[in-house]
């Protein structure tokens, strides 16, 4: 099994390793910087799987999804962090848990 | 000789992810960030995707880790400090563990085709780069076009966003 053929399961094992380790860093990190790079981390499990399934598949569509979610991180990353930016110029932080203004 | 590649880049991949949310030092993350994506980007390669695993390096690996490490420079963000150890958090951990090591197999073998092996040079897509031009540009055009849109829109944003109130 470990050194026979690489399949499908493997990537996709592999992915959802990778989802798991991201969301840990989002659920138990403070900082919101960190948070973000965790997000990212989801992100490239997910094109990970995307990409997989598509090579095994047959798919080329999913290498077209890949690029698009490749943008939107993108646009997310800039978002964010000018968000972070001036969250940080108000509170001199990056905790997440300091940012409670709008909790009920 | 495509088992060694992939369980090396796989031992690479998770190694980093796991410095990216262990690491107390945020330059440490994002540099941490930048080997992960360079590893992600070669496994791009043994799927035969080598147009993502350029873009990956290039808008990934270049571009957003850059804006990363450009913030944490602007903000000159301290080390996090250590925090008391809550138990309730290492049982946390634990449980997701031991729920990752039983589930992700299950899930995996649940997925039907999860035991199809695929010989290098054998895809059905010798020119990527190609293929994936031509769906953008046909099937997927109106989408391209409101990433486009969804681009500006977000730069204006930033600029609001960053924009001091006395410059108004």
């Amino acid at each position: 099994m470990i050194l026979g053929p690489i399949t499908l399961g493997h990537y996709l094992a592999l992915s959802g390793f990778l989802f798991i380790i991201g969301l840990a860093g989002v659920l138990l990190r403070r900082s919101l910087l960190i948070v973000m790079m965790s997000l990212e981390l989801l992100l490239n499990a997910a094109n990970l799987a995307l990409v997989a399934v598509g090579r095994f598949q047959g798919l080329p569509d999913t290498q077209v999804a890949v690029f698009f979610v490749i943008t939107v991180a993108a646009a997310e990353v800039a978002l964010g962090l000018a968000i972070l930016v001036a969250i940080f110029r108000v509170k001199k932080t990056t905790a997440v848990d300091r940012m409670a203004n709008l909790r009920f | 000789m495509e088992q060694i590649f992939f369980w090396s880049l796989a031992i690479g991949l998770l190694t980093a992810a796991t410095a990216v949310v262990v690491l107390r030092n945020p330059v440490s993350n994002a540099v941490c960030l930048v080997v992960g994506l360079v590893f992600q980007a070669a496994l791009f390669v043994t799927l035969e995707a080598n147009f993502l695993a350029a873009v990956q390096v290039i808008v990934y690996a270049g571009a957003v880790m850059v804006l990363f490490l450009f913030v944490i420079m602007l903000l000159d963000v301290k080390e996090e400090a250590r925090r008391p150890l809550v138990w309730s958090k290492v049982l946390g951990v634990i449980a997701g563990v031991v729920l990752a090591v039983l589930g992700v197999p299950r899930l995996v073998a649940s997925f039907p085709n999860a035991q199809k092996t695929l010989e290098w040079g054998q895809g059905k897509t010798p020119n990527a780069a190609q293929d994936l031009g031509t769906l953008l540009f046909t099937s997927y055009a109106p989408l391209f076009l409101a990433t486009g849109v969804l681009l500006l829109v977000a730069t204006v944003g930033v600029v609001v966003l960053c924009r001091r109130d006395s410059e108004v």
